[in-house]
């Protein structure tokens, strides 16, 4: 036990500054309801869903529990049902044999509730497109808040994405 | 025929691999995977082709591993009677290989005591095949009813957890069955193809520049050995050879990719077994790793920097000392949590005996890579079959034998401290010059390119069939996790329901590496 603490005093605290929350990402405001505002201030919940990744953006969803990012030290944590979420972080693209299961997430989810589409391929369906087994992306299948591009996009541009929507209930 | 006359007739194809191919017999086909297996040797890869433009027949492509290196059989099929002999009761990691095959081009096992679909769901109708040519791509399909028919399981106390395809946390979307009495688990069914992409079918209407990005993106967690597996198999039909100091980065990368994995998964390794401390701790070395990636070579997870030819980046004194830094720092590290895991009695207590895959098991279902080593399957392509700069490193090979999730962790810590050694001889020895890429020449039409690089979770292999001016007609993309998936189903039998994500997470399998 006195190894690990030894090791935990040494490590010190490696939690860096979060970012600003971007305008530019930012899309559908008019969405954006007084209702939501009653949640402003309290943690968020997020589910996370695949709806077809190559999973690269899923090892940098894994990177914000680091402790460099620390994103659980901001009030926001990952859940196990969308039934607990206030937000779904999506990555795709949408493939067809996830279509119906990302749908019944997003129902099954409480409103008010924010999808923030990440990565190019939930942006806009990247490197694979529409086909007879992509729906492409997100925002083709359900609502999309906030859409956040890259190959996969860096950990920091993951959280200026939740931050950008979580910002937009400060909004009307 | 014989095994060795196969190599003698055949010819060897061009590259950095051994790899012979040849067309043979539905009865040769047979003999020779008897002998394969017999010899010790192994299925790497099963998949089909359309021909029926150029010669109106489909083939079954069969890649093996035996003693002088790979040998692909490829069986010419009559459009009439799309039928092929079932390879599953020699190589049971064929079953599943085999249904993608009728699923994507209706072609028939013959004799195969399972025949269910595979990767298709309910996205398009069962008599349409997407990998034939005639099929439109772009068409869409309504959505049918999945109705898949799991193994039912009943008894005394029997009862069925479902979970997925959505999990409960940041995981790849699949479906698992587990048929448990109280905590035990009697049998576990996989169900996957959730996330079928149409990858495939996508590098058919691509050029070989173009695939190579898409082929870094079939599973994003091994996207370097990805990128070099289809970079081979483009150097081999275009007759390339790459500069040396080309070829000794793309080892560079593919070690570092192998290490900030195994980091990852040493880290969940220690959560799941309630220790968050391990997670904490190896995720910011993860992160230190991913970091120096990205200012070195300009991509944390290296997307990208192998391309057919060569390499898009280099490495100047700076990234070189930065590098040796960073291993340093991890070196220091690990050292001290492999000391706390060891002694952790909690840790070690869950580890132990958990998800165990014994060396015969293991053999006969053909388990491989990095949990194969772990269960006694010495096979490592860096060490038996190693091309530039595997060739002067001599790697050592982890392996160990009691296959249980204690032998899978010292196995990554091992593999862990091979990368960096490797690393350091690389950083040493690295040829110096300008050249970092060599221009490609045109590939011929209806030639065969086969790529093959052990990734971190095991053998990446890709398959390239040449069309029209500079084509991909039909591309093949396999991981190792085929072989793994049906493996898992028998690691977690009698062990009880809440070991499960320790023991999946020892294995951690692609599902988009094989959903394709």
């Amino acid at each position: 036990m006195h190894q690990i603490i030894k090791q935990i005093l040494r490590t010190g605290i490696k939690t860096e500054a979060p970012p600003q929350p971007d305008d530019a990402l930012r899309h559908e405001m008019q969405q954006i309801n007084a209702q939501i505002l009653h949640h402003v201030g309290r943690a968020l919940a997020i589910r996370h869903v695949d709806a077809g990744s190559c999973n690269a953006c899923e090892l940098e969803i894994h990177c914000l529990n680091n402790a460099y990012y620390n994103i659980e030290g901001l009030g926001i944590h990952f859940v196990a049902s969308p039934r607990h979420a206030d937000m779904l972080l999506v990555t795709g693209p949408v493939s067809r044999h996830m279509e119906i299961a990302l749908k019944r997430t997003y129902d099954a989810t409480p409103d008010p509730k924010l999808v923030v589409a990440l990565g190019d391929c939930g942006c806009d369906g990247g490197i694979f497109g529409e086909s007879y087994a992509s729906r492409g992306r997100i925002a083709n299948v359900i609502p999309v808040d906030v859409a956040v591009p890259g190959c996969p996009p860096a950990p920091i541009a993951i959280l200026q994405g939740i931050l950008t929507a979580v910002s937009s209930r400060k909004v009307v | 025929m014989k095994l060795d006359d196969f190599t003698s007739t055949f010819p060897r194809l061009p590259g950095a691999m051994p790899v012979w191919h040849g067309s043979v017999s539905a009865e040769d086909l047979r003999a020779l995977c008897e002998q394969v297996l017999h010899g010790g040797g192994k299925l790497v890869a099963l998949w089909g082709s359309d021909e029926t433009q150029a010669n109106a027949h489909y083939a079954l492509h069969v890649a093996l591993v035996a003693a002088p290196g790979m040998l692909v059989l490829s069986l010419p099929i009559d459009h009439e009677k799309p039928a092929f002999p079932d390879l599953s009761d020699l190589f049971p990691a064929a079953n599943r290989m085999q249904r993608s095959v009728t699923d994507m081009l209706g072609l028939h096992p013959v004799g195969a005591s399972d025949q269910r679909k595979w990767l298709r769901h309910a996205a398009w109708p069962g008599k349409l095949y997407p990998l034939r040519k005639a099929f439109d791509s772009a068409g869409s399909f309504p959505l049918e009813e999945d109705g898949y028919a799991f193994v039912p399981v009943t008894g005394n106390g029997v009862h069925e957890i479902a979970v997925g395809p959505v999990h409960a946390g940041t995981i790849e979307p699949g479906h698992f069955r587990f048929s448990v009495v109280g905590e035990r688990v009697l049998r576990l069914e996989e169900r996957l193809g959730y996330k079928h992409k149409g990858i495939e079918k996508r590098f058919e209407d691509m050029t070989l520049q173009q695939g190579a990005k898409l082929a870094g993106r079939i599973s994003g967690d091994s996207t370097v050995a990805y990128a070099w597996a289809y970079a081979q198999a483009v150097e081999s039909v275009t007759g390339c050879t790459p500069p040396r100091r080309a070829l000794w980065l793309r080892a560079l990368l593919l070690e570092l990719e192998r290490m900030h994995n195994h980091l990852g998964d040493l880290g969940y390794l220690g959560n799941d077994a309630a220790l968050v401390f391990g997670f904490a701790q190896f995720w910011i070395l993860k992160e230190d790793l991913l970091r120096m990636n990205g200012e070195v070579f300009g991509h944390r997870y290296l997307m990208d920097r192998i391309i057919p030819g060569g390499v898009a980046c280099d490495l100047d004194e700076a990234g070189l000392a930065r590098i040796t830094a960073t291993l340093n720092h991890i070196e220091h590290e690990i050292a001290i949590l492999k000391d706390i895991y060891d002694e952790h009695a909690g840790v070690q207590d869950r580890f132990l005996t958990t998800g165990r895959v014994m060396p015969e098991l293991a053999a006969r279902l053909g388990l491989t890579g990095m949990a194969g080593r772990a269960s006694g399957q010495a096979w490592d392509a860096r060490a038996q079959f190693p091309c530039v700069p595997y060739d002067q490193l001599d790697v050592r090979m982890a392996t160990h034998r009691n296959g249980d999730v204690a032998a899978r962790v010292i196995v990554r810590f091992e593999e862990i401290a091979e990368s960096m050694r490797l690393i350091r001889l690389m950083l040493e020895r690295m040829p110096v010059g300008d050249d970092l890429i060599a221009p490609l020449a045109d590939a011929q039409e209806g030639v065969l390119g086969i790529g093959w690089v052990e990734g971190w979770r095991g053998e990446i292999l890709v398959a390239l069939h040449t069309g029209k001016n500079n084509s991909i007609q039909r591309l093949h993309a396999h991981d190792p996790s085929w072989q793994n998936w049906p493996v898992l189903e028998h690691a977690i039998m009698d062990n009880i329901v809440p070991d499960f994500p320790l023991i999946n997470k020892s294995f951690n399998l692609s599902y988009s590496g094989v959903d394709l």
